[in-house]
């Protein structure tokens, strides 16, 4: 219906010259009998903010977790700044400078923001840490990133506020030079304040020429951040669309009925899977 | 990539900083809402137990009964460090008074003379002390790898050790310890003069500590926060470490003079060791890290299977230093060694000295305060003439409320969370 007017991932091949920050090609993966993806092409450019939509089971969590690395697609391939890239683990994805902010945050309660801003990382001499250097670190990021509401760096996560916590969640995303950040349902648990303030903080993310993924059900955010929206619909690709040329209407029947922009048994792209 | 920004200013700096006394103040606050109550409601405790005792019994609040306790608080201590470790991952260890058996009945073995393998003492002890660290690292590696509960692990592991300690002592039924070594750590008293020498040392290096975190601060450019506090502390340490000696150079046995016993140097020593490993390195940062979400940590890149394994290990190693302590208390280990009272003791200790039992908050500190509190309740009903019935009744009501108070920290601490 609207999918093929909308669709421009040709388009998207056509600018080759500036390769985009990350490209999927044909991931394809199945858990037992559940086909969680197929053959999905995504792509996401430096600089811009992409928005992967979709209902409940369209695949979205699972082709976020193919590119950090908690899951190995079954096929298709990665490329990453042009090159070709093999992801086996959340390591290779951190190495690689792709950071993945969860859903559920996995900040640590019991430790205070500098601590969580720095767990695996923490900078030390000899195994011995060096606290004062993380401090300032932080404190740089924090304000760097405008985020002027938490009032202690030293304070636990557990007294900080919802919006605070996903500050702190994509502080520490972005703190370690990352190119790409993946943020998962951002703005979930949040009231309209902090909502604000998390969409604000992601914004500038592109600003600062970083690579963003947002994934939300929530399409009031994604049409306030996105400059770009890929739409799965039960692990298939339903349509990417430029934020400012749709509309919400459009985005919404693309979720619930768009149909698949390719055809699965004809390679759509010239590097069919080999096997 | 934040060079332009950096001189802004950062959020950090509240109000709390320049207040000094009332910041201090309210930074206490902000812990006890967020369940963090520190060693003040303990302290208190202590206090308040040591008066009740000066009154009940005479013979409590003296010198010599003050190194009494310093020598039995040592062994419990010394298991509570390593509980301290298992409880922040929310593990369980009900393995260590049986490894701590297993450390005592090493030793003994090695420095056996009839037994054809006898070995120098110290010897002994770090052999000992590596047998029990295999164990650890064994039991670590089942939690670890298969995922098999460490309620489960270890209670087996409290039957087989104990199996083991009844097989080999069926026939002599005890080994006697001879050693001048090891009877040492629970016997040797320090000159006064040592003592002292000791004392300054150990103020020393707090002061050292503190003086480098300073540095280290200012060199950051990042400003000192409670500046008092840290002279009051630094002060604290002097007066309490010269304080003690004081005490137990006034201490005498049978007309003897006594001292500094090195069972409570010991103590001391591994206080001080393990709260530096607990706070300052990226191993404690972990452990603390496992322990609040394990999930997280592992999403960060924390090998948590490597952490866990670590703390069981110091779980054992710390249980084979309080059974040699133990058994050199006595002289010699029997079929009875870690049974008793030796492996709830130790939890409580840690638990009353503030250690979560659901993982992630808890000190090193709280267990020497916790294994001081259990002891000194003990030896003060003891001194008092109360029957073992009436300890028992004592120190578990004392445990239910320090966990009590731990679980309403808690259920504060998710409050003010939202």
């Amino acid at each position: 219906m609207c999918a093929p007017s909308a669709f421009v991932v040709g388009n998207a091949a056509v600018s080759a010259s500036e390769a985009p920050l990350l490209q999927l090609r044909g991931i394809t993966k199945s858990f037992g009998s559940v086909q969680a993806l197929t053959d999905v092409d995504f792509e996401v450019r430096a600089g811009e903010v992409m928005a992967l939509v979709g209902d409940n089971g369209a695949g979205k969590s699972t082709l976020v977790k193919c590119v950090a690395g908690t899951h190995a697609a079954d096929d298709g391939e990665i490329l990453f700044e042009g090159k070709r890239v093999h992801i086996h683990g959340p390591k290779d994805a951190a190495n690689l400078g792709i950071e993945v902010v969860y859903q559920d945050l996995a900040l640590c309660d019991n430790l205070d923001v500098v601590q969580n801003m720095y767990l695996g990382r923490e900078a030390n001499r000899y195994e011995v840490l060096t606290e004062p250097v993380m401090e300032q670190h932080t404190s740089e990021t924090l304000s760097s990133l405008r985020v002027t509401t938490i009032n202690s760096v030293r304070q636990t996560v557990a007294t900080l506020s919802g919006g605070q916590r996903q500050s702190v969640a994509v502080a520490r995303a972005v703190m370690w030079n990352s190119k790409l950040v993946i943020l998962d349902e951002p703005t979930a648990a949040l009231g309209v304040a902090q909502t604000e303030q998390v969409l604000e903080l992601v914004r500038r993310l592109g600003e600062q020429g970083l690579g963003v993924v947002i994934i939300s059900h929530n399409l009031h955010d994604v049409f306030e951040t996105a400059t770009r929206i890929a739409v799965l619909r039960l692990g298939r690709n339903v349509g990417l669309f430029e934020r400012a040329k749709t509309t919400q209407q459009e985005i919404v029947e693309a979720i619930t009925a768009g149909q698949p922009t390719k055809v699965s048994g004809i390679p759509s792209t010239a590097t069919a899977p080999a096997s | 990539m934040t060079t332009a920004d950096a001189t802004a200013p950062g959020p950090a700096p509240a109000a709390d900083e320049r207040q000094g006394m009332a910041g201090l103040w309210r930074r206490t606050l902000d812990n006890m809402k967020s369940g963090n109550l520190g060693v003040l409601p303990i302290v208190v405790g202590i206090i308040f137990i040591v008066v009740f005792f000066s009154f009940k019994a005479t013979n409590f609040f003296t010198a010599t009964n003050f190194v009494n306790i310093i020598i039995q608080m040592a062994g419990t201590a010394m298991l509570a460090y390593g509980v301290v470790f298992v409880l922040l991952l929310g593990e369980i260890d009900l393995s260590i008074s049986y490894v701590a058996g297993i450390g005592a009945l090493t030793v003994a073995e090695l420095q056996n003379p009839g037994s054809g393998h006898q070995i120098n003492g110290l010897l002994a002890m770090l052999c000992a002390v590596a047998i029990c660290a295999i164990i650890g690292v064994g039991q670590g590696s089942i939690v670890a790898y298969v995922g098999v509960p460490s309620f489960v692990v270890t209670l087996a592991g409290y039957l087989v050790w104990q199996g083991v300690i009844l097989q080999r002592l069926e026939q002599p039924g005890s080994i006697i310890i001879q050693d001048r070594w090891i009877n040492y750590t629970a016997s040797y008293f320090f000159s006064h003069d040592a003592g002292w020498l000791i004392a300054g040392i150990i103020t020393g290096v707090y002061l050292i500590g503190v003086i480098w975190t300073v540095v280290s601060h200012r060199r950051a450019g990042i400003p000192i926060k409670n500046k008092g506090t840290m002279i009051a502390k630094v002060l604290g340490v002097a007066a309490a470490s010269f304080g003690v000696v004081a005490i137990c150079n006034h201490s005498y046995v049978q007309g003897n003079p006594l001292g500094l016993p090195l069972a409570g140097v010991i103590v001391v020593i591994f206080l001080i060791v393990l709260t530096f490993l607990a706070k300052r390195t990226t191993f404690g940062r972990h452990v603390y890290a496992v322990g609040g979400n394990a999930e997280a940590a592992r999403r960060a890149g924390v090998n948590v299977h490597r952490i866990r394994i670590l703390v069981f290990l110091i779980s054992s190693a710390m249980a084979a230093c309080g059974g040699i302590i133990l058994a050199a208390n006595v002289n010699s280990v029997d079929l009875n060694f870690g049974g008793g009272t030796l492996l709830l003791n130790s939890i409580a200790a840690a638990v009353i000295g503030g250690v979560s039992l659901f993982g992630g908050r808890g000190e090193v500190r709280g267990a020497f305060l916790g294994a001081l509190v259990i002891a000194t309740v003990s030896n003060g009903l003891n001194t008092a003439g109360y029957a073992t019935g009436i300890i028992y009744i004592v120190t578990g009501l004392i445990l239910l409320f320090a966990v009590t108070l731990d679980t309403i920290a808690r259920r504060l601490q998710v409050r003010s969370g939202r």
